[in-house]
This record gives C-alpha cells, sequence and structure tokens, in this order.
C-alpha cells in the first residue's frame, strides 16, 4: 500500500477501519490487521484514535499494539523474509542461515538501509518436514540453502514464476 | 504425449497445500498446463491438499483406471520428460511410484482425521460430500445434544492439542452451563515447532473442520464459533474464509443448519505472531482484543471462557475428529489405540528426517517405528543422536528410550510428553546445550510476563546455562538450574513456564556431556558465545 501526501490521514484510516469492524465482537486485533494491512504498520498516532473508537485507555491499545510481534511501529522495506529458527528448521541448518543473513551486512529484525528488504526471525512456519524454512511476503519456501537464501533477500530469485521477488502488489515503490 | 485432443482430459492431481508449493507445486503445474497448452491437449487438474508424504513433494498424481499413479518429487523440469513417457497414461518413469494409496508408507496408516487430505479438492463442496461429508453431522443432528456429548465422551477422543483433556467432559461441562450465549472456539494457533497437521488439516479439508465446530455447536447449545488461526499461516486462513462462505452458501453455516432449527455461524480469526496465544485462556484474551495473557484456572473456559461465556475450546484435530467418531460411531474409534489414550494420533516428522510428514496411526506405536521405520532416519544420513517429541516444551529422548510406546500416559511416566504428536529428529551434529539454553531463551521471548517463574525463570535459566557451559561454579550452577526448573514447574501459570523445564532437564539428563566445555553454535561450530543474538523488537519487558 503507497501512502501520497494527498492519501487520506492516519486518523481518517483508523475511523474507517474501526467503522468497518463495528459489529465484530472483541474487535480490536482485526482492525490492527486491517490499519496494518493499509499503512504497512501501526502508527503512533493510531493509538489514541483507536482508544477513542473503542472506548478503551491509550494504555490498553498500546498494551496490546506491543505485545504481538506481527505489529510493526515502522513500515518494513519492499520485501520482508522471515527466517524460521525453530527447532524442526534448527535440525536442518536454520543456524547457518542465520549466520549467512549477517554476514550480508543485515540484522534479524532490521531493514536493510536502502529500504529493500526487512529480514526477522520466525518460530515455525508449519514447514517443519521441509525445513529450512523462509517466508517471503507471505510465501512459503523449504529446502532453503543459502545460495537461495541470498537471491530471497536480493529479490534476484528465479526459481519462482508468481513473482516473488517483486512486493504484493508488483510495485517496487517503498510504501511510505 | 499420444493422446488425441477429443479424449476426455486426463484427471492431474498436484498439491496446493502451502509445504508442497514451498517446494514448488505451482511451477510444476504452470509447467504441466504449459505443455499440454503447446500440445493443444486439456487436462483436468485439481488441486488437492498434501497426503502428507512431504519427502515426495511436489507430488503429481494421475488418475487411470487402476487408481491414482504418484510420481514425485517432481521438478518443473521434469515435466517434458514425464509426458513424453507418458505420464497421462501412468507410463513408466525413474519418478513413478505407484498407485499412491498401495504405497506402503501410506497404506500401513490409519487415517481417520486425515482421511481426504490429499485426497479430494479441499474448496468442492460436492467433492466433500462425495467421500462422505456431513454424514457425522447429519447423525448428530437427529440426536440429542446430550446424546451426542455421551458419544464423544464413549469414544475417548482425547484433545490433540496437547493436554490430552476428554473431548465429551469439557463439552458436558458447557452442555450443562446455564445461558443463551455460549461458544466454540477451535484452537489452531499451533505454533509448536515440529506440529503442522493443523495446519495441513485446514488446507486440506476445511469443511471436515466447519463438521466438527457445528457438531460441537449442537451439542452443547452454542450459536456461535470463532476460529482462531495463527498469523503464520496465511494459507490456511484463505482457505478456512473460502470455505466457511461456501458452507453458508450451501446451508452449512447460518440461521438454520441442514434445514434444521441448529443455528450456528464461524468466524475466522488472525492471531498476531505470540507462540503464547495457542494457550487456551491466552487465546481467548487475544480473542476478547486484548494482550495474550495467561489466565488464572479456575474459573475453567468450561464455564468462563469468551467474554465470560461457557465456551469449548478445543484444537483443530480434536474437532476435525469429532465428524468421524459420529460417523463410524463411538465403539469403533474407541477400538483403536491402546490403555486411555483412545483412537488415532496425528503424528508429524520434521527436522532432520529422511521421510518426513504425516503418519496418521493407532496410540501405541513406538518413537523407533515412526523415527526409523516410518521416517528412515536422518536426511543428512548421519546417526539420530535425538528426537524432541511435544513440541518446544516437549523432552529431547536418546535413541535409548525410543521404545516407549506413543501413548500419554506412558509418556508422561518417563518425563516426556506426546502433546500435539510433533516429532523433531536431531542428527549427532546438535548441541544439547544449546538446545536446552534455546529452550529458555524462547521462553523468555514468548512468555506473556503474567506470572514470575515463567517471566524471570527462563532469563535467568538462559544466564545459568551459560555459566554451566562457561564452567563457572559448575556445581553450584548446576544445583541453580536445576532449583530453578523445580519452581518453573510447579509455580507457573501456564505450560509455558511449567513445562519449559522438561526439553532442558531432558538434555541435562541424557547428554550431559554437552554441557562440559565450549557450547556449539547451532549450526555446529564450537564457540563460547552461542550465537543466538537478541532481537530488536522481541519482546523483552519485564525480563531483565
Amino acid at each position: 500500500m503507497k501512502i501520497r501526501t494527498s492519501d487520506p490521514t492516519v486518523e481518517q484510516v483508523v475511523r474507517t477501519v474501526a467503522a468497518a469492524h463495528r459489529e465484530q465482537r472483541g474487535a480490536l486485533l482485526p482492525i490492527l490487521h486491517a490499519v496494518q494491512a493499509e499503512l504497512g504498520h501501526v502508527p503512533k498516532e493510531a493509538v489514541p484514535v483507536l482508544a477513542d473508537e473503542l472506548n478503551l485507555s491509550r494504555a490498553d491499545v498500546h498494551g496490546v499494539v506491543s505485545f504481538y510481534h506481527d505489529f510493526r511501529a515502522e513500515p518494513a522495506g519492499r520485501r520482508t523474509v522471515r527466517v524460521c529458527r525453530a527447532e524442526a528448521c534448527q535440525a536442518q541448518g536454520a543456524g547457518r542461515l542465520v549466520e549467512y543473513v549477517e554476514q550480508s551486512g543485515l540484522a534479524l529484525g532490521q531493514t536493510a538501509q536502502d529500504g529493500s528488504v526487512t529480514v526477522e526471525q520466525v518460530f515455525c512456519l508449519g514447514n517443519c518436514a521441509l525445513g529450512p524454512a523462509v517466508e517471503v511476503d507471505g510465501r512459503l519456501h523449504g529446502r532453503v540453502d543459502t545460495e537461495r537464501l541470498g537471491a530471497l533477500l536480493h529479490g534476484t530469485d528465479r526459481t519462482r514464476r508468481d513473482g516473488v521477488g517483486a512486493t504484493h502488489d508488483g510495485s517496487e515503490v517503498p510504501r511510505s | 504425449m499420444t493422446r488425441h485432443p477429443a479424449q476426455p482430459p486426463v484427471r492431474i492431481y498436484v498439491p496446493r497445500d502451502s509445504a508442497a508449493r514451498s517446494v514448488g507445486a505451482d511451477e510444476v503445474t504452470a509447467a504441466l498446463q504449459q505443455a499440454v497448452d503447446g500440445a493443444d491437449m486439456a487436462l483436468d487438474l485439481v488441486r488437492t491438499g498434501s497426503r502428507g508424504m512431504l519427502w515426495l513433494e511436489p507430488l503429481v498424481e494421475v488418475a487411470t483406471e487402476h487408481g491414482r499413479i504418484g510420481y514425485g518429487p517432481v521438478a518443473p523440469d521434469d515435466v517434458p520428460a514425464l509426458l513424453a513417457a507418458g505420464l497421462l497414461d501412468g507410463g513408466e518413469h525413474p519418478l513413478r511410484l505407484g498407485l499412491v494409496d498401495e504405497l506402503p508408507w501410506l497404506a500401513r496408516q490409519n487415517r481417520v482425521t486425515f482421511g481426504r487430505v490429499g485426497v479430494i479438492d479441499p474448496l468442492d463442496a460436492d467433492d466433500y460430500l462425495r467421500h462422505g461429508g456431513l454424514t457425522g453431522l447429519r447423525t448428530a443432528l437427529k440426536l440429542t445434544s446430550a446424546d451426542v456429548v455421551a458419544e464423544v465422551t464413549d469414544s475417548g477422543l482425547r484433545g490433540r492439542g496437547g493436554a490430552g483433556f476428554p473431548a465429551g467432559i469439557k463439552w458436558k461441562t458447557v452442555l450443562d452451563c446455564p445461558g443463551e450465549l455460549k461458544f466454540i472456539c477451535c484452537n489452531a494457533d499451533e505454533g509448536d515447532s515440529g506440529t503442522f497437521a493443523d495446519r495441513m488439516l485446514m488446507e486440506g479439508d476445511p469443511f471436515l473442520l466447519i463438521e466438527g465446530m457445528t457438531i460441537a455447536a449442537h451439542a452443547v447449545g452454542a450459536r456461535e464459533g470463532y476460529l482462531y488461526i495463527r498469523s503464520e499461516y496465511p494459507d490456511a486462513v484463505v482457505t478456512m474464509r473460502a470455505a466457511i462462505e461456501i458452507a453458508r452458501e450451501r446451508g452449512w453455516l447460518g440461521t438454520s443448519v441442514l434445514g434444521t432449527p441448529l443455528a450456528f455461524d464461524l468466524h475466522v480469526r488472525v492471531g498476531a505472531g505470540a507462540y503464547i496465544c495457542g494457550e487456551e485462556t491466552s487465546m481467548l484474551e487475544s480473542l476478547e482484543g486484548k494482550r495474550g495473557m495467561v489466565r488464572a484456572k479456575p474459573p475453567i473456559p468450561a464455564i468462563e471462557g469468551l467474554f465470560g461465556k461457557p465456551t469449548v475450546v478445543n484444537n483443530v484435530l480434536t474437532l476435525a475428529t469429532v465428524p468421524v467418531v459420529l460417523a463410524q460411531g463411538a465403539k469403533a474409534y474407541q477400538e483403536l489405540g491402546v490403555e486411555r489414550s483412545r483412537g488415532t494420533q496425528v503424528f508429524q516428522l520434521g527436522g532432520n528426517i529422511a521421510r518426513g510428514g504425516i503418519v496418521e496411526t493407532a496410540f501405541g506405536i513406538t518413537l523407533r517405528e515412526l523415527v526409523e521405520e516410518y521416517g528412515g532416519g536422518t536426511r543428512s544420513g548421519r546417526p539420530v543422536r535425538t528426537a524432541q517429541v511435544g513440541g518446544p516444551l516437549g523432552a529431547y529422548l536418546p535413541p535409548s528410550s525410543f521404545d516407549l510406546p506413543m501413548d500419554y500416559e506412558a509418556f508422561a511416566a518417563a518425563g516426556a510428553m506426546v502433546g500435539h504428536g510433533g516429532i523433531v529428529v536431531f542428527d549427532d551434529t546438535v548441541d544439547m546445550a544449546a538446545q536446552a539454553r534455546f529452550a529458555m531463551e524462547f521462553c523468555a521471548a514468548e512468555s506473556c510476563g503474567k506470572c514470575t517463574p515463567c517471566r524471570i525463570g527462563s532469563v535467568r535459566g538462559v544466564e545459568t546455562i551459560d555459566r554451566i557451559v562457561a564452567d563457572e561454579n559448575r556445581d553450584e550452577n548446576l544445583a541453580v538450574l536445576d532449583d530453578l526448573c523445580e519452581l518453573m514447574t510447579d509455580g507457573s501459570l501456564c505450560a509455558m513456564g511449567g513445562l519449559t523445564p522438561l526439553p532442558v532437564r531432558s538434555a541435562l539428563t541424557h547428554f550431559p556431556d554437552d554441557f562440559t566445555g565450549p557450547a556449539r553454535s547451532l549450526s555446529g561450530a564450537r564457540t563460547v558465545d552461542i550465537p543466538i543474538p537478541r532481537v530488536p523488537g522481541a519482546r523483552t519487558e519485564g525480563t531483565a
């Protein structure tokens, strides 16, 4: 999702999303997912608006946003690469993938300086018999070696024909 | 390719399961399509779930007059040669496996819950009906609520999420609670490493889970259900949402389920990356839109669950087994298994294993049969050093313990747990001190923070293991670690802190030598500083 200056403000986005979830019980998580899908992250300015919409305290909303790993305070890079570090992938050499990420000048939990890629760790992608597993923009990859990971990190993976390596909407424009 | 365009299109099955897609199932499908398009022929391509023989993925099946012939693992580049070899007629090729249903790995299993997974098109409601779908629900709707509960109780079905609590007893508690508003919650927050059966079931046979939840609704008098799926399973979320939509259109959900007075609707909720939300009370908090903090029990969720109302909380496999129990009768299900572990368990073989995947079989099979006979040992070809059973909170067992029968009580007696049936195999390059440290580190990262033994104990655990490995006051620190483990076991609110000592202690007991001298990194290189980085953004509040 691209935000241009003419795009709605954070407050407008949050209020629209909240209105769409008005009928749901305990709607905060679905709302946060929807806000992140719209804006690429959950900005600080969203917290007081959500508190107002849901009749919660700001502390309550902040507590929820900060509890869950998925909600980002900052927009991610153009690609998000998540490396599984849970036991089944460890047994298949996930440690080598983590070392490779670091040797590439990237760090888990951080976005490359040029904004091209965010690398994260994840604990289990449910691909435990075909590890090590890596997920790129929601797409699962199995039996990933360092060479393949390099291609996935740099967006040059050509073994896939479904556009992995590009962003969700096929553009290469930064989100923010 | 000798077929004439006038012949009816050949039916080809390629999985759409995300594990199969992770190794190229979509690319193989595209290559097949491209090849037949070029030859001006038509294919009847069906995307199924996965049969669970994951080392054979992408597994392509061709319908022939003798049955479904399998080829695998197929790479896109293999497609032209396969077609030239007569793939569409089940022709010979080095990748040809034979009749899939007769492959010994599959034929030896007892697929009860997974009977349709990999066989049908998961989102084809008619395919579901042709394969016996809704038989359980139709049977249940002819019975009273109490009779359905009795049937489930009699079957001996126990919660498949890990705790193994009898499902019928839980349901009876909810049924006996007064009140109009009750909930059915399905826990699909399958966060344990080494487990993927919930995911495969949701991607491979989503209507079965819907049917199971609907039976539960009828059994306890609930009108509303929630399916809490972890965000790491985007394909399962998409499949379940699509299946629910189809079920509504068909009248399988809604104000009058199958034309009966039963009203039941179902909603998918997506988690947000918190392992602890697999714990049932934490999941309920999350469903209510709160931090996933564990609740103290009692009150149990059956009495005060979602929004304080009586709630059935069951795992995916538990609810997906209910239709089978109703369709085939409690007795048939009860006859499978051993001792107090009745029916089948869906074991998941993962990690460093030659033939990983889904093995559904009656309880009582030994770990050795699973790891060696089904699994074929390690993928690396090196000796098996250990298997962790039951997820990150399960024990590391040495091969000398592999003759344990897989049964809840036998495992508990051996200081281990069957859990959700995940088995992760490691070869002899594993450093068990690093694995023990990881168990504590994982607990520190994923603890909800509500209780001190888990929140603080796990951080102290990491530090203490580091000191032991560095040979700092070794004996004293071993005593501290033991004490810490005991405290976490006895004093934690839930299984997260309460069971983290299980992998730690089992590693210490069975592999004491690994705790002397510098630890190896997870990649096998010996270093003093185990390179498990503290990750910015990991939840560390209150842990220091």
